[in-house]
């Protein structure tokens, strides 16, 4: 049973999970930029939900949907004001069963 | 609840949260305690081990009812790289005794079962509810707000127990959010089996538990750690790094999860289990020197908000029981005395924590995490090929001379690292550990 790692889609690990979306507020936002920095672009690796990706412009988007609200992002670039981060409404979000 | 003022709101329903809400409402103060969540849990991960004694102290009869899975008789420590590791392994049948002093648990679970407890003392808990910002007036903090409504929710005290990627306190001027050298993000998954294969891949009996953690070329030259814990019918496992070095890196999480996973030294102990939750959460990492103020104007921050984690212990959540448990008690001493929450009256609970193990736990290990960050790729990658190679020499036979292998051994080491370097780092690190 030998898994390819690099076709490991995170997708199918979110789907394990339990999430309740406030639809249309979502609770992370990603300053319009022209170019990514290196942080920012680093999300598109390293989010673990895989919220952040690359548009065909070459900028970095967020569908904050998957969102396991760790704060990865937040630490890195809401100082820079390249991300505007906020806790879901209450309830709202990943709701974990074990934790 | 606009009007009513309480002694204390408490913000969070994790370790430290619940555990200060408790000690205050059981003493019989007036306790407000703030959850987003839907449930207190349902938004908290953890490995997770939790300490009895610092339980204990808070709750005495916990093992009658807490949702614990089980004992730990067994610790391993493997040094690994890519397709071996080496290990330390420390199993007592003493740990088999009336009051187990670890247990394994499941946060959801638990949380759920403590804050039952807190209903119980009598504090009033509000979940689905994210507090949105501290009230101030003149320098001094006397409430919060939440989404719920505009209004300020009063409290003498505010207790800041809203974990590692807390907002409010942050927001407020109050300490600065962590840094990304200070906090590692770890990925999770839980691995469902039938008790018996546990039972019998671990070589366990009953409710007995066994941990592994693991750290070497799995976390590809980062500072980090993997580990694997055995629950009652489940297995938790998994990775974390610092922050920093994911970015500076772009290594992915779940990538360095599932490599993990496919590690043939673990791949075997999780074979045909079902997987039902992934999560991901940052843990402390600073250590004492990046503790921020503690405590304020009509304020206290505990728990990982505080950044209080012995990262070389792996010791997050009795940290966070007892700084909660401290807090309480030293906001209930103010109140008894009849004082204000002022700066200068909960002064009070720094110098209880400074005589606590969770400061003196934290200042023995100050320069270790500046170490480990410096010297990762040494540390995390460098060394445990070495000790593999080392081992493997030690082990094969297959004709060669054993002073020839034994040459080889040390020829590895002094070109990796140079003799200056091994000694060097041998010496930073009895420094850092002192």
């Amino acid at each position: 049973m030998t898994v390819a790692v690099t076709k490991l889609r995170v997708e199918d690990k979110l789907f394990q999970n339990r999430y309740l979306v406030d639809p249309g507020r979502p609770h992370i936002k990603v300053r319009p930029h022209e170019h990514p920095s290196a942080n920012l672009l680093a999300l598109t690796r390293i989010c673990p939900a895989k919220c952040y990706e690359l548009n065909d412009k070459g900028q970095v988007e967020i569908t904050a949907d998957g969102c396991m609200e760790c704060g990865t992002c937040r630490v890195l670039c809401e100082a820079s004001g390249e991300v505007i981060w906020n806790y879901p409404r209450g309830g709202f979000g990943v709701l974990f069963k074990f934790g | 609840m606009s009007g009513e003022k309480f002694d204390a709101i408490v913000i969070g329903a994790g370790m430290a949260g619940n555990a200060a809400t408790y000690t205050m409402a059981s003493r019989g103060l007036k306790v407000l305690q703030l959850e987003r969540g839907e449930y207190p849990g349902s938004k908290n991960v953890q490995g997770a081990i939790m300490y009895a004694n610092m339980l204990e102290k808070i709750i005495p009869n916990f093992r009658d009812d807490a949702p614990l899975e089980r004992h730990l008789v067994e610790q391993r420590f493997w040094m690994m790289d890519d397709t071996s590791h080496v290990g330390i392994q420390y199993r007592s049948d003493d740990f088999n005794e009336s009051t187990p002093e670890r247990y394994t648990i499941i946060r959801a679970q638990f949380d759920r079962w403590f804050s039952r407890k807190v209903r119980e003392a009598g504090a009033t808990v509000l979940c689905e509810t994210t507090a949105t910002e501290l009230a101030q007036e003149g320098g001094k903090v006397i409430g919060v707000r939440t989404d719920r409504s505009g209004d300020v929710i009063l409290a003498d005290t505010v207790v800041l127990a809203e974990g590692a990627n807390g907002l409010l306190g942050a927001r407020a001027g109050l300490r600065r959010t962590p840094t990304s050298e200070n906090v590692a993000l770890a990925v999770k998954e839980i691995h469902f089996l039938p008790e018996d294969v546990i039972d019998q891949r671990f070589g366990l009996h009953g409710n007995e538990g066994c941990v592994i953690e693991a750290a070497g070329t799995i976390s590809r030259g980062m500072a980090g750690l993997a580990f694997l814990y055995t629950n009652k019918e489940s297995i938790s496992l998994g990775i974390g790094c610092l922050v920093s070095d994911f970015a500076a890196t772009c290594e992915s999480p779940y990538e360095l999860l599932e490599a993990f996973k496919n590690h043939p030294s673990i791949k075997h102990l999780i074979a045909d289990s079902e997987v039902k939750e992934y999560a991901a959460h940052l843990i402390p990492e600073g250590g004492y020197k990046a503790i921020p103020a503690l405590f304020g104007d009509g304020w206290v921050v505990v728990g990982d908000a505080a950044q209080l984690n012995n990262a070389v212990h792996r010791e997050g959540s009795n940290l966070a029981m007892t700084s909660g448990r401290i807090a309480g008690e030293a906001i209930f001493e103010v109140k008894s005395r009849g004082g204000r929450m002022t700066k200068r009256n909960l002064a009070l609970y720094k110098t209880m924590l400074d005589d606590s193990f969770v400061i003196k736990d934290l200042k023995k290990y100050k320069d270790m995490p500046a170490l480990l960050h410096t010297n990762s790729r040494n540390f995390f990658m460098t060394y445990p090929k070495l000790m593999s190679e080392a081992s493997k020499n030690f082990m094969r036979v297959d004709g060669t001379p054993k002073i020839e292998n034994e040459r080889a051994t040390t020829a590895a080491f002094i070109k990796a690292r140079s003799r200056w370097g091994l000694v060097s780092d041998a010496v930073r690190l009895a420094m850092a550990w002192r």
